[in-house]
């Protein structure tokens, strides 16, 4: 039998690379939803600690060797990296692995490019690396997390990478062009 | 003329540009206004409604009437100031409002007609005859009149907004801006500078007064030197236009306007955002003139631009200068020419007995009454207190005193305050209604008009905020200043005199205009400035509406604070449409979606079609088919007879997991999803709480606590949003879990007799009614990879959907067609899905369209009784149901080969075409190969009592009348026999 050739969501579209800013496409691995049913947010976190993780606050990233836990919503945060073992019956669980395009913007200018399509308040003391948001890039909705001093990866859905790699790009390539 | 050894240009830096036609050289430094002044050239305009030659008045952004076109083609920018824009080498500018050419000009004809074309004489002379108004006068006018003209091409240069964030925003980068940025930097604040001028320093650049004992541009040098290296963020270029809510300031940064060589990625202009905890406004004061008799000819300028174009560009205005003012400030114009080496004509003070020192005529108690010259000044005329004297000037600097530049602190609705003392409106006091929270003025902009009180005023700003924001302040000693005192008569208008004597030189007010106005009852500012339109230019009045304040004061016997301001409105400056909306334009409008098999959809030729941001095959062309029908008609045979593949991932899919999955399900359906089985799915209604429906799709049973919901494409992102308000709202405390998977599953729909054949060729395990009966659903393998497998039917015939993770459907896909193509089938797009639903009846959002009850789709057996559900009540309400309701019927030409169009109205046969008669409309047309006529769908009155009556179908805009017989929806297979297979 013949067998489905896998793309990724930024195939052909990355890496972008100008002075002070690339954007290339980050590989998550496994990202997997969990949204703990009633009254079963501590078990749940006892269940993520068992692989070094555990239920992050609102706007925050749980980082471990294995994977990482990012905050993703209302009652619902994104383990990465690896797929969480023994929630079954503590959360709602959902296989996001193809839902988003991830993208790794890092450099001397990520913050300023991110400037010119996010209206958060970047500056290290406010959004430090390990914080996590959802909010618009552009026309879209967007879940940022930052995980360096110049280093951000940006979610979107997948059918908007195009656009997003797109908006980057413009944004990239006219913060390089003031030189 | 250029003045030897002066200004802060760079002389070893020529830059060849052009204004007119004619070549000029200025250099690195100047604006396009000082290298023109430097070239002798003294008219750059002709005036808005009467074509006066004008000239330069200001030396920065408040210029009324030095505007210009910069730049060809669809790159150029109307109504740039002259005293804004920087000189570059190649800078093309054109004079404007003017035709043939600026120095003979048709329509300065107007001026001749000065008399009849006052204050109001629009309102007065185009009143009749009434039709006239749009058809005649209304396009005439506008030809007239207008500034520049923009290009007419499609604007295709790249603008830029951006966000920022900082704890005190200073506006200003002046003596009292640049004091308080480094007072705040140096306590640890986090700091942006703002400057609407290319070069930091303000006033300090422009006079020569010194700081700490040092010259005030080397002064400003060393503080940015400072103010950079604290990490203060300096922007130059950068206008501060607006105070809006939450401390959010809108700003515009001219970005690669000034360069002669632009890389294309480089913005023309950013738009700013910036939001900071405090801000402090320094943006200094703008000089205001004194209203006599031909007071606009070129040569006649502010008297502190005068000193601008002395001291920072070196350059003279003219060859022999005369100064006029009520005030010290303006001997100091004197001064520096003569220092400069500039002839002075005369000092004249409109105040009596006054002595000052100088190399210079002084003629105190005096007043200009006449001016000469038809290009540009000549001569004056002044009255001193022996009697009249003609003076030869070829300049003439004016000051009639300062107003600060507090338009900022108003913008949220805040009144300024009348300061006696220097005659002048100052800042709203912070903290009362309608000021800006947060903001404070200081320096020029707050009254304090020397250098000493602004540094002073500067400091204790800023320490005020360092200690607001929770910092500690450092010990700063204050530089020494000038501390030379501003006194001053309120002078406004020579009196007594006959000729125009002109407010707004921008449009073209004059004192008797505003007379005029308050004669005529139009005694409010408000509407005095309606009336006259003073103040209502490009800049906004910044020069003049307070003295056209003082003398609409005068003549209703009011005072000046008693006459009070128009409002204050961002923006500062004009901002084009451009750098606000940047980003917006093409493909920036919107996030286009692509599917998995966007590729190989265009790869194929097939157009695009755009739905709820998703791009959607609309047919697949082959050779040989000249039109999109044929196409489409192929298509829909190739479901029908064999198999057809169509992308469906667009449409919504939600995750619902959860204890009360089942319940919360039944409560937003208006039928009963908690008896599916596991391994079903059912047809599935929603409406608005409004009891209108809301959107349609299935719903399908993975698992016992499990589900997936599917949405109409369109409606995705509403029936998520819907759901969530539920669950939250209504359903706070239920066990239940939503999350969208629509991206994360690429999903086909493989429809037709053959579909099972086809399938069964990528399944590990082959089809049977048995497991996948019609509406059942469950866990597939396909060629080794984890997939969903639905027999559902959105065609009518035995189809099904499947589903695998997006990073496999562009393999899929390209599959799925060629399978497809070898069993004689083919991929469809969504002109076939069209037809192909219509021949079924099924509905789309063309139906549902937001004003349609269940009753009007005749899916009213679908509103349970046994439990409630979103909407229940509010569907059982009177005027919902019966025979007045438009429902849903089908409808077929009598002559089966017209076509029925979407948007035509339904009419009795026999009945007047009269919204009366009107008993409904089309919402679906196709033309069905299979049927061999024309389908439509619609709404008419009691229309299912109605079937195999006559209708009339009428279309105004598409010229369509014809008769229709009214059918039941579903054309093709009412059974259903075909998709249950």
């Amino acid at each position: 039998m013949a067998s489905l050739i896998d793309k990724s969501p930024c195939e052909d579209l990355l890496p972008i690379i100008t002075p002070g800013a690339q954007l290339t496409e980050a590989q998550p691995g496994p990202v997997t939803s969990v949204a703990p049913f009633k009254g079963r947010q501590a078990a749940t976190a006892r269940a993520l600690a068992a692989d070094g993780l555990g239920w992050p606050e609102v706007g925050r990233a749980v980082v471990a060797p294995a994977g990482r836990c990012l905050w993703a919503g209302r009652g619902v945060a994104f383990v990465t990296g690896l797929v969480p073992q023994g929630l079954e019956d503590l959360a709602a669980l959902t296989d996001q692995s193809d839902g988003w395009a991830v993208l790794r913007l890092e450099g001397a200018q990520a913050a300023a490019v991110l400037a010119r399509l996010c209206p958060l308040d970047l500056r290290a003391a406010v959004f430090a690396p390990g914080h996590v948001a959802r909010a618009p890039l552009g026309h879209m909705m967007a879940i940022l997390h930052r995980t360096g001093a110049e280093a951000f990866e940006i979610w979107v859905f997948r059918s908007m990478a195009g656009t997003a790699v797109h908006e980057l790009a413009v944004a990239m390539q006219a913060l390089a062009a003031r030189g | 003329m250029r003045i030897d050894g002066k200004g802060l240009i760079d002389r070893s830096t020529p830059l060849g540009f052009r204004f007119d036609g004619r070549e000029f050289v200025g250099f690195e430094g100047d604006t396009l206004a000082s290298a023109l002044m430097a070239s002798g050239v003294r008219m750059v305009g002709r005036s808005f409604k009467y074509h006066r030659p004008r000239g330069i008045w200001a030396a920065g952004s408040e210029e009324p009437n030095a505007l210009v076109t910069v730049g060809q083609g669809a790159d150029r920018t109307p109504n740039t100031r002259a005293t804004v824009q920087e000189v570059f080498a190649g800078l093309e500018a054109v004079s404007q409002n003017r035709w043939p050419s600026l120095n003979f000009d048709m329509l300065a004809v107007n001026d001749l007609f000065a008399p009849f074309l006052g204050a109001g004489f629009y309102y007065k002379t185009f009143m009749w005859p009434r039709a006239f108004w749009e058809r005649v006068y209304e396009p005439a006018i506008r030809r007239a009149a207008g500034l520049g003209a923009l290009s007419g091409q499609h604007d295709t240069a790249h603008s830029e907004k951006a966000f920022a964030f900082c704890d005190l925003l200073v506006i200003g980068a002046g003596p009292a801006g640049l004091m308080a940025a480094l007072a705040a930097a140096r306590a640890g604040a986090d700091v942006i500078l703002a400057d609407e001028d290319a070069r930091m320093g303000g006033r300090l650049l422009a006079e020569t007064q010194e700081v700490d004992g040092k010259p005030g541009p080397v002064w400003a040098a060393e503080v940015l030197e400072e103010l950079a290296s604290l990490k203060v963020r300096l922007m130059p270029r950068t206008t501060v236009t607006g105070a809006y809510d939450g401390g959010t300031f809108g700003a515009l940064e001219r970005v690669g306007l000034h360069l002669a060589q632009r890389p294309e990625a480089l913005p023309r202009e950013c738009f700013w955002r910036i939001v900071a905890k405090r801000s402090i406004l320094a943006t200094g004061a703008l000089e205001r003139g004194i209203a006599f008799p031909a007071n606009d000819r070129p040569g006649i300028m502010a008297a502190g631009a005068v000193r601008a174009y002395v001291n920072r560009w070196g350059v003279a205005p003219g060859r022999r200068v005369a100064v006029f003012g009520n005030n010290d400030n303006a001997h100091q114009t004197a001064r520096d020419l003569v220092a400069a080496g500039v002839e002075v004509a005369a000092l004249i003070d409109v105040r009596p007995g006054l002595r000052v020192a100088g190399d210079f005529p002084v003629l105190a108690g005096a007043r200009v009454i006449a001016t000469r010259g038809r290009r540009g000044l000549r001569e004056i005329t002044v009255q001193t207190e022996t009697g009249p004297q003609r003076i030869a000037a070829d300049c003439l600097a004016v000051s009639g005193g300062w107003n600060p530049a507090l338009h900022l602190t108003c913008h949220m609705g805040g009144r300024p305050v009348w300061h006696e003392e220097i005659a002048a409106f100052v800042p709203p006091i912070p903290g009362k209604p309608g000021s800006v929270p947060g903001m404070v003025a200081c320096g020029a902009a707050a009254g304090d008009f020397s250098t000493a009180a602004a540094l002073a005023g500067g400091l204790v700003a800023a320490r005020a905020v360092v200690e607001d924001l929770g910092l500690t302040a450092t010990e700063m000693p204050l530089p020494g200043a000038e501390d030379g005192g501003y006194t001053l008569r309120p002078y406004w208008e020579v009196p007594g005199e006959r000729g125009r004597a002109w407010l707004d030189f921008a449009n073209d007010v004059t004192t008797k205009d505003v007379k005029l106005a308050a004669q005529e009852g139009f005694a409010s500012v408000e509407h005095m400035k309606r009336y006259t339109t003073q103040g209502m230019a490009p800049d906004q009045g910044k020069t003049s509406s307070t003295a056209a304040l003082a003398v609409l004061a005068d003549a209703t016997g009011r005072s000046i604070p008693g006459t009070g301001t128009t409002t204050f409105r961002p923006p500062y400056t004009p901002v084009s449409i451009a750098a606000m909306g940047a980003g917006g334009r093409a493909e920036g409008f919107a996030p286009q979606r692509l599917t998995t098999s966007d590729k190989a959809s265009r790869d194929r030729g097939a157009p695009m079609i755009e739905a709820g941001l998703w791009y959607r095959p609309s047919y697949f062309p082959r050779p040989g088919e000249a039109t999109w029908r044929e196409s489409c008609d192929r298509e829909v045979l190739a479901v029908r007879a064999k198999v057809g593949v169509c992308d469906v991932s667009t449409l919504g899919k939600i995750d619902v997991q959860g204890a009360d999955a089942e319940r919360f399900l039944d409560f937003v359906y208006t039928n009963t999803m908690s008896t599916l089985a596991v391994g079903r799915a059912r047809y599935g209604l929603m409406l608005r709480e409004d009891g209108m429906v809301l959107d349609d799709g299935t719903c399908a049973r993975l698992a016992p606590q499990h589900f997936v919901v599917t949405t109409t494409t369109a409606a995705a992102g509403l029936v998520m949003r819907h759901m969530e308000f539920v669950a939250q709202a209504f359903c706070g405390d239920w066990d239940v879990r939503l999350i969208s998977v629509t991206e994360s599953w690429a999903q086909f729909a493989v429809a037709g007799p053959q579909s099972r054949r086809l399938l069964d060729g990528i399944l590990a395990a082959p089809l049977d009614d048995a497991t996948f009966p019609f509406m059942g659903c469950g866990a597939v393998t396909v060629h080794g990879v984890a997939g969903r497998l639905f027999r559902i039917s959105f065609s009518g015939e035995h189809a099904y959907e499947i589903a695998v993770p997006a990073r496999y459907g562009d393999a899929l896909w390209r599959d799925l067609v060629a399978r497809a193509e070898a069993m004689g089938g083919c991929a469809y797009g969504m002109e076939a899905l069209n037809v192909l639903r219509i021949e079924k009846g099924f509905i789309t959002h063309a139906e549902i369209h937001g004003r349609v009850t269940a009753f009007d789709v005749g899916l009213q057996g679908m509103l349970s009784t046994k439990k409630d559900f979103i909407g229940r009540a509010a569907a059982m309400r009177p005027g919902l149901m019966g025979p007045a309701r438009e429902q849903l019927v089908g409808l077929r030409p009598v002559d089966p080969g017209r076509m029925l169009t979407a948007g035509a109205h339904l009419f009795p046969t026999g009945a007047d075409l009269t919204p009366a008669n009107d008993q409904g409309y089309v919402t679906s047309a196709c033309w069905s190969p299979v049927l061999k006529g024309a389908l439509g769908l619609g709404f008419l009155q009691d229309g299912r009592a109605r079937m195999g009556e006559m209708v009339r179908l009428v279309d105004h805009l598409r010229d369509v009348d014809l008769l229709c017989e009214v059918s039941h929806p579903v054309f093709l297979d009412p059974e259903g026999g075909r998709a249950r297979g």
